[in-house]
């Protein structure tokens, strides 16, 4: 293969660039986390390092460097040194595939604004974003702490559990496009003249809603459920091995939002969209929306009991996956030239039909509540050991 | 068609050399003051009662093959969706056949109760 070191110094420097913009997305992502949670609650959050508090994540960084690192005592000493840099690779190589731009001529050469280009862009997310449990589970395991095995394992169960309406929920857009190419799904919703999100709107709430659980987010943050488990997974990590856990979360966070933003919210696609310089811009503003309701929802919304966790993601989440995926189809096999204008009207029936399932299926989890997760009432098992 | 994924091999270097980078970075920085009450598994304060290392529940498992199960149909779906538009109708019928033997497990699952979370 004739090697190029041109090709190879911009690889280089791209791989460098996004690496060095996702660690410094991390930091203000937290201060945004922060101060929106503080507004919800009526507070003033961070205010002191910096400008409105900004310094306040970098600062903390700074502190966690030269706390001293705790070692459990019975703790599987290298799998608990590895776990937390297992947790943090893959959620920032999963960025990879992510286009940020169309194509920049710069020196005469034309770069593609993405660190790599490959023809299997989801299938290579979707891979990778599994990677992220081994990381969590290995903490919990090699912690010697009860809190911590359960949060790993209440986890492994969680992610693997959304990852299935997560990868169905992206079939709908690759049956559109007929690409797995990001670059490919972007170019489709050009010609196409609509966001993706229109005509899936089903598999664009299936999706972040799974994104939500594998991130492992409020209301889906039960690994680390803090009234139950102390901090789950993470219980026994202290210093910068706790720092990775933390950041790898947000990068994920960032990864989910940016895939979103690719797949169904059009990319770097805006208005003038043909100026190369404005849109990075675009799939900024687009992607701190999507972080923004991120946000949002954890400032918003209860945690979930884990029987009901695992209904939503098994009893309803996939099937809706799998009824948006064969309509679809259907309208794509009927009417291959205009399946996007079909779909895009009947993406209000899924929801609606969503919709309907979701207050059926929880109508009847409060109506029939599982045997072993009864609230102790005041004459029952609550008092039986005194008399 | 390999040198596509060059750019993805930086930034695993790129992130590796971070993550660990970072990991031995705090090792040598920290304070070392290791006493026994510190490095006892945090249990409440309680002395820890037993290993931490018990079974785990044979539904955590069963979930975990399950998961197996349909994510490898999933996997075979987006084949399918890449060359949808070269099969026509004869691949939409093909993969309802085959959707409907993944309900057909589905149901099965469901009805003798493997998701049900007591």
């Amino acid at each position: 293969m004739p090697f190029d070191v041109t090709e190879l110094v911009i690889a280089i420097v791209k791989a460098l660039v996004v690496f060095v913009a996702l660690l410094s997305i991390v930091p203000v992502l937290i201060w945004m986390e922060r101060k929106v949670i503080a507004d919800i609650q009526i507070r003033i959050g961070p205010n002191r390092a910096g400008p409105f508090g900004l310094l306040q994540p970098l600062a903390d960084a700074i502190k966690l460097i030269f706390k001293e690192n705790i070692i459990t005592q019975g703790a599987d000493k290298v799998v608990y040194f590895f776990a937390p840099a297992v947790s943090m690779v893959p959620a920032i190589i999963t960025f990879a595939v992510v286009p940020f731009g169309d194509t920049a001529h710069i020196l005469g050469r034309k770069v593609l604004l993405q660190v790599a280009d490959v023809n299997i862009g989801i299938l290579y997310i979707l891979a990778l974003s599994s990677l992220g449990v081994y990381g969590i589970v290995l903490a919990g395991w090699s912690s010697n702490n009860k809190y911590s095995l359960l949060g790993g394992v209440r986890s492994s169960a969680q992610m693997i559990s959304y990852e299935l309406p997560l990868g169905l929920a992206l079939v709908g857009p690759v049956l559109l496009s007929g690409s797995l190419s990001l670059r490919e799904m972007i170019n489709a919703q050009g010609r196409a003249g609509v966001w993706f999100i229109v005509p899936q709107f089903l598999a664009f709430a299936v999706y972040l809603i799974s994104g939500f659980a594998e991130t492992n987010r409020a209301p889906f943050d039960l690994p680390e459920a803090e009234q139950e488990l102390t901090a789950g997974y993470h219980t026994e990590y202290s210093s910068f091995r706790f720092a990775l856990f933390y950041m790898a979360e947000y990068v994920n966070m960032v990864t989910v939002g940016a895939v979103a933003t690719t797949i169904f919210l059009g990319g770097w696609r805006g208005p003038f969209g043909n100026i190369v310089i404005l849109q990075p811009v675009w799939f900024l503003v687009k992607l701190f929306a999507i972080l923004y309701f991120f946000i949002w929802v954890r400032g918003t919304l209860p945690r979930l009991r884990y029987d009901k966790l695992m209904k939503l993601g098994w009893k309803v989440l996939l099937p809706l996956a799998l009824l948006n995926l064969m309509v679809t189809a259907t309208v794509k096999a009927l009417a291959p030239q205009s399946a996007i204008p079909i779909m895009s009207v009947l993406s209000l029936v899924l929801v609606a039909i969503g919709v309907i399932a979701l207050t059926i299926i929880s109508a009847r989890s409060t109506r029939t509540p599982a045997s072993g997760l009864r609230e102790p009432s005041a004459e029952g098992a609550f008092y039986t050991w005194e008399s | 068609m390999l040198s596509a994924y060059f750019p993805i091999l930086v930034l695993i270097v790129l992130a590796t050399g971070f993550a660990l980078g970072a990991l031995t970075l705090s090792h040598v920085l920290g304070p070392k003051r290791p006493n026994p009450a510190k490095s006892e598994p945090y249990e409440c304060g309680m002395r820890p009662i037993g290993s931490a290392r018990q079974r785990i529940p044979v539904r955590f498992y069963l979930i975990a093959m399950l998961f197996i199960l349909f994510d490898i149909e999933i996997v075979f779906l987006y084949p399918w969706a890449i060359v949808f538009d070269h099969l026509g109708l004869f691949g939409l019928v093909e993969m309802i056949v085959f959707i409907a033997i993944l309900v057909v497990g589905y149901v099965y699952v469901w009805r003798k109760g493997a998701l049900e979370w007591e």
